[in-house]
């Protein structure tokens, strides 16, 4: 990572990211405790549905108001096939900066590569990396070896496509994961060469804590792909071991996201 | 990281009135920084200083946050139809961007609206004491400053509180340029200044003559040519009157591409002129002079309209005023206009009514201060000018850097005094640069800067600041 602060960004002042439709499901608790918005980015292929299905509830149950947004061209949101890493970081910028409070930026998959590039954009109060694909080549080689079928189209130039085995564990019952699986959309093609060639996140504004989390026996992010991201962000990994990459759909689901806001009740800034 | 209990306000019963100054007793804040003002740059400073771990206190003479964009406020120049004059991502900071589906220009009351989320979403308003004025800023030992306070409007006893820092985010844009003609006093007809202009009502069915050509003459004579009897405007010299669209795209976004791609300004001013020279023509014909300078020499006018006013013949273009009669109004060409109401949009003039002009090392010559990059205040470390910058952009994002810049100073003032040190010096012997082409000179634009000539400095500022 680069530790330089940019301050000139003429490229981007002069186009902006065009808006687009975006899709926002939320879960607000019933009674405002002061604690921080939670704003949930996907992965490529997934929505805003994922968190919708567990966490969102969860956390607002928890007193969280949490917001699950869907990146431009996946599930809900407006169509975007040119879409790029910084259309997404913008998308997450744009949600996050309409929250009433400063939020916690929480992101699943490549979703937590978007949630990096978008704290160099917005200071967010805290950020929690779920499973983090920040891309590279050791990602995609592991991504190769377990899914060739799905994983050398993109390579080519084609479509990215995660099967079962990589995402879901086999605990979770097979209507479910056909049910997930039917739903998984595929990323823009740009934004998927960016997960191999991009640039690094430049450092996030504001300095906010980040917590890294993910389980060894994710079949998408190795174990020290995982270590090496937390690295990152100065902090080790906290391990869910025998869950899959999918942590918020799993069948354990309840162990992360109570981990994340019982990291976010212990910080300082969260309470 | 900071928490709500960090830094409360200054309470009068709990801070110790330890020190005292002359007759006065002053408290004693500790590293609290204190902010001037919370319009757009006072915010930006507070939400800056926080997030560096700081504690502020800002003082607002008025009752709400935005500054003169809060059309409440009294000292607020805009009228009822102010719009942007730069687009939405040169305009909002940098890490706050305005909604992507608001128009590329977004009216003023958006721009409150957008102030007033940025004040709540980072919870900037607990630090703000509203209602209360500064009177005074006196330097006091150790690079500290005394702050003395009061109620706006004079009421209730002054106070004095001691700060490590000070922020002076007080605006440019509220204390009205007059001129002074020949003859005014006698004159029959109304008079008044741009910021007391609000809406187009005032205008409807009189004879009018607006008098200035920066953004705000342009519009209020655009106005004037949709309601008044007559409009005469008058500039005192040939400008280019820049549309708020090329190309397809807003134009200031068109001028930053080129930027990026560096394109040399003379070659940007060439393609200017004819874009121009294609669109819209040769202005010369309707009247006006023609401009004495290339474009992108002064602050830049962004009018679609006054040309369009022109050509229906609304707008009757006129040269500079000489004097006034009480019946007329001569012109430099000798001619006589009969206006009902003459509105002088002859710009602001900034004001520092509570510090000693001698601080910002205006010598009481110039009637300007002597700044490095047109906020550090030579000899004075702990003192900053923030927001003091005419850019051909929005001042947002120039002040959220300047801030930013003077944050991290404080903070190496503690842990690495020798960077800090290194930096005061360069303060002292760079004091007075420009942040822009050649322009032209005029009484208002010393301030003038060109966005990215400034921030380009302002990173460089800063990278030298944090280097090993």
């Amino acid at each position: 990572m680069s530790q330089q602060v940019r301050i000139m960004r003429g490229r981007e002042w002069a186009r902006p990211v065009r808006p687009v439709r975006r899709e926002v499901l939320e879960a607000i608790p019933g009674l405002d405790e002061g604690r921080p918005p939670l704003l949930f980015v996907p992965g490529f292929g997934h929505g805003a549905w994922a968190f919708a299905e567990h966490w969102l509830g969860h956390a607002a149950e928890r007193g969280f108001s949490g917001y699950a947004l869907s990146l431009r061209g996946q599930a809900g949101s407006g169509p975007a096939p040119e879409a790029t890493l910084r259309a997404y970081a913008h998308d997450v910028v744009q949600v996050a900066a309409g929250l009433s409070r400063r939020a916690v930026l929480v992101g699943h998959g490549a979703g937590a590569l978007v949630v990096a590039h978008a704290l160099a954009r917005y200071p967010a109060r805290a950020a929690v990396m779920v499973a983090p694909v920040f891309g590279g080549w050791a990602t995609a080689f592991t991504a190769l070896r377990r899914n060739p079928l799905g994983t050398l189209p993109a390579l080519v130039g084609g479509r990215l496509q995660c099967n079962r085995a990589q995402l879901f564990g086999r605990e979770l019952p097979r209507d479910e994961v056909r049910r997930h699986l039917s739903r998984l959309g595929r990323p823009a093609r740009r934004a998927q060469w960016q997960l191999l060639l991009g640039r690094e996140p430049e450092p996030a504004v504001g300095d906010p804590p980040v917590l890294v989390l993910g389980s060894p026996e994710d079949r998408v992010v190795p174990h020290s792909v995982l270590i090496r991201a937390a690295r990152r962000y100065g902090s080790a990994p906290l391990l869910f071991p025998g869950m899959s990459h999918d942590l918020m759909l799993d069948a354990r689901w309840r162990e992360p996201i109570d981990g994340i806001l019982d990291w976010l009740e212990k910080e300082p800034s969260g309470g | 990281m900071t928490t709500s209990t960090d830094h409360g306000r200054p309470d009068p019963e709990l801070s110790t009135l330890d020190l005292a100054r002359g007759a006065r007793s002053v408290s004693y804040r500790g590293e609290t920084v204190c902010v001037i003002g919370a319009g757009p740059t006072g915010l930006t400073a507070i939400k800056n200083l926080t997030e560096h771990g700081f504690g502020v206190d800002c003082y607002e003479r008025e009752t709400g946050v935005g500054g003169v964009w809060n059309w409440r406020h009294d000292r607020s120049p805009v009228y009822a139809s102010t719009h942007l004059i730069s687009s939405r991502p040169l305009t909002q900071f940098p890490d706050f961007p305005m909604p992507d589906d608001w128009p590329d220009y977004p009216h003023h009351s958006q721009l409150l609206t957008y102030l007033e989320r940025y004040a709540d979403h980072f919870d900037l308003r607990r630090h703000v004491w509203f209602g209360t004025e500064v009177v005074r800023v006196e330097p006091a030992e150790g690079d500290r400053w005394d702050v003395t306070t009061r109620s706006t409007g004079g009421y209730g006893p002054e106070r004095t509180s001691r700060y490590a820092a000070v922020v002076v985010a007080n605006g440019h844009n509220w204390s009205p340029k007059l001129p002074t003609h020949e003859g005014l006093a006698e004159f029959r007809g109304e008079v008044m200044h741009a910021s007391a202009y609000q809406d187009p009502a005032q205008l409807r069915g009189r004879r009018v003559l607006v008098v200035g050509a920066g953004n705000t003459g342009c519009d209020i004579a655009t106005e004037a040519a949709q309601q008044a009897a007559h409009c005469w405007h008058s500039t005192r010299r040939g400008y280019w009157y820049a549309p708020k669209y090329l190309l397809g795209r807003p134009a200031d976004q068109l001028n930053d591409l080129m930027l990026a791609l560096r394109v040399p300004r003379r070659l940007r001013q060439w393609l200017f002129h004819r874009l121009l020279q294609a669109s819209v023509g040769d202005l010369t014909r309707f009247g006006l002079p023609r401009p004495d300078h290339r474009m992108l020499e002064t602050h830049p006018i962004v009018n679609s309209q006054l040309v369009y006013y022109l050509g229906h013949g609304r707008v009757t273009p006129v040269p500079e005023v000489v004097r006034f009669h009480p019946d007329s109004v001569e012109l430099a060409d000798g001619r006589q206009v009969d206006p009902e109401l003459v509105v002088f949009a002859t710009g602001y003039l900034p004001r520092f009514e509570f510090l000693d002009p001698k601080i910002l090392g205006d010598d009481g010559t110039t009637g300007r201060p002597v700044l490095w990059l047109n906020a550090f205040v030579p000899n004075h470390p702990t003192l900053a000018v923030a927001g003091l910058v005419q850019p051909d952009s929005g001042i947002f994002p120039l002040s959220h850097w300047q801030s930013v810049l003077f944050a991290r100073l404080l903070r190496l003032r503690e842990t690495r005094p020798n960077k800090a040190a290194a930096f005061a010096a360069t303060v002292t012997t760079r004091a007075g640069e420009r942040y822009s082409g050649p322009v032209k000179e005029s009484s208002r634009h010393w301030f003038e800067v060109g966005h990215a000539d400034y921030l380009r400095a302002l990173q460089r500022a800063l990278h030298d600041l944090e280097a090993k």
